[in-house]
């Protein structure tokens, strides 16, 4: 018997694929309407990177990258769990992460940004969620940076996520920022989704999560697909 | 439902030393590229090539293709395929567009799966501009029986199945990928 396919994507939550205030949107996305595919073996299978993958050290991106000293930043720490819609954790998924380092500069060669380079800081790192779908990173607060979609443009500081969870259907690439963060309003890419669903990418300070004397904490919990069907309970 | 799924954004042009480091050249260790099977995977190897471009023909220099498909025999790495053993091959792969906007994975032709669908592979896109990532699926020309028969081919309007089908070529086989406008690949919701 297959396994239960999984719901559709909610696009009431997702931005539209043309959204003309982000300009690289116009040519970029297609005009036709998506093609409905009934999921089969192919969509209900999906790549498995297991613990084995990734190495403590890859989810804290104060410590993956130093050449000579720390990189210099506020430290943060942001962790959650991975749910799909049934509210059940999604286990053993790989998360991976980048960013801009704190003065809003990307390590990647296409970057024009005249912000610094931070010798100690890459801006990249990954872990796999544990039984309960709890992950956690510590990094560094991301800048915000200037960019070309309009004038006096400023992208709003943010990390970006992908994520796999189950199967390729369930796939997600998305974007984290920050609360009361006065850049949201005027950037293209997070008014992009519905008024209803934006909060769902901000993260939430947390004392919880804050570890004294070192560094702030937020939390940000993830929400991927979840199957339609809910399988019978096994209650032997 | 008890939760709200989280909104997808784009994954921008700067993703590169995180998702395809390797073949980037940045310092940072990739769990994916764009050669897909090592040399122990049984298999026909091929190469899968093909020119991304938006709906300006343009081409898209700063595109990430994931790709996913079964092994040689029709397996998927992955538990919820029954008859999945073939652990030397993930059956995944990673490639970013290069300045002209082309892509080229080396991997092996899947086999297929046993139910009903022709051999294909499963790609996804994503884009500086991509909101959503796009599904759309490689078949290939030399499997034109098994193809006429696939139902996902046949649920695509008779005039865009070619934008599915990769074209036989030295090496392997070509597909080109035009995100928008004439010619428009077909993307699946899937």
């Amino acid at each position: 018997m297959q396994d239960a396919p999984f719901r559709p994507r909610d696009w009431e939550s997702h931005p539209p694929l043309i959204y003309p205030e982000y300009k690289s949107t116009v040519y970029r996305a297609p005009k036709k309407p998506l093609i409905p595919l009934k999921q089969t073996l192919s969509e209900l299978t999906g790549p498995v990177y297991g613990h084995e993958s990734v190495a403590p050290i890859d989810a804290d991106l104060t410590r993956n990258a130093r050449k000579n000293g720390e990189p210099i930043g506020e430290r943060m720490i942001v962790a959650g769990r991975v749910l799909d819609e049934n509210g059940r954790p999604v286990p053993n998924t790989l998360i991976e992460i980048w960013q801009a380092n704190a003065a809003g500069r990307y390590i990647h060669v296409n970057d024009q940004h005249d912000a610094p380079i931070d010798p100690n800081f890459f801006g990249a790192g990954r872990c796999v969620t544990d039984a309960e779908g709890r992950y956690k990173f510590y990094t560094l607060r991301p800048g915000a940076y200037p960019w070309q979609n309009h004038s006096n443009a400023w992208r709003p500081a943010h990390i970006h996520l992908s994520l796999f969870g189950p199967s390729i259907a369930t796939r997600l690439v998305t974007q984290m920022f920050f609360p009361g963060d006065p850049l949201l309003p005027q950037d293209p890419i997070f008014m992009s989704v519905p008024a209803g669903a934006r909060d769902r990418l901000v993260a939430k300070f947390d004392f919880g999560v804050t570890e004294s004397g070192f560094a702030l904490g937020y939390g940000f919990d993830i929400v991927l697909r979840g199957r339609a069907e809910t399988p019978m309970e096994n209650h032997a | 439902m008890a939760l709200k799924q989280t909104p997808s954004q784009t994954a921008g042009p700067f993703f590169h030393y995180m998702l395809t480091p390797e073949q980037s050249h940045y310092p940072y260790r990739g769990l994916a590229g764009p050669a897909t099977a090592d040399p122990t995977v049984p298999g026909q190897r091929i190469r899968l090539v093909g020119k991304v471009t938006d709906g300006q023909g343009q081409p898209m220099a700063d595109a990430l293709i994931e790709l996913w498909q079964a092994d040689s025999l029709g397996r998927y790495a992955h538990p919820s395929d029954p008859r999945s053993s073939n652990a030397s091959f993930r059956g995944f792969g990673r490639c970013a567009t290069d300045a002209n906007g082309h892509y080229a994975f080396d991997t092996i032709k899947p086999g297929a799966i046993g139910d009903g669908q022709a051999p294909h592979v499963t790609f996804i896109i994503f884009t500086r501009g991509g909101q959503n990532h796009l599904y759309t699926r490689l078949y290939f020309a030399d499997e034109a029986e098994a193809n006429a028969r696939d139902p996902v081919l046949k649920s695509v309007p008779a005039e865009r199945r070619d934008t599915l089908i990769a074209a036989k070529v030295d090496g392997g086989y070509r597909l080109d990928i035009r995100v928008q406008g004439e010619g428009e690949t077909v993307f699946f919701d899937v």
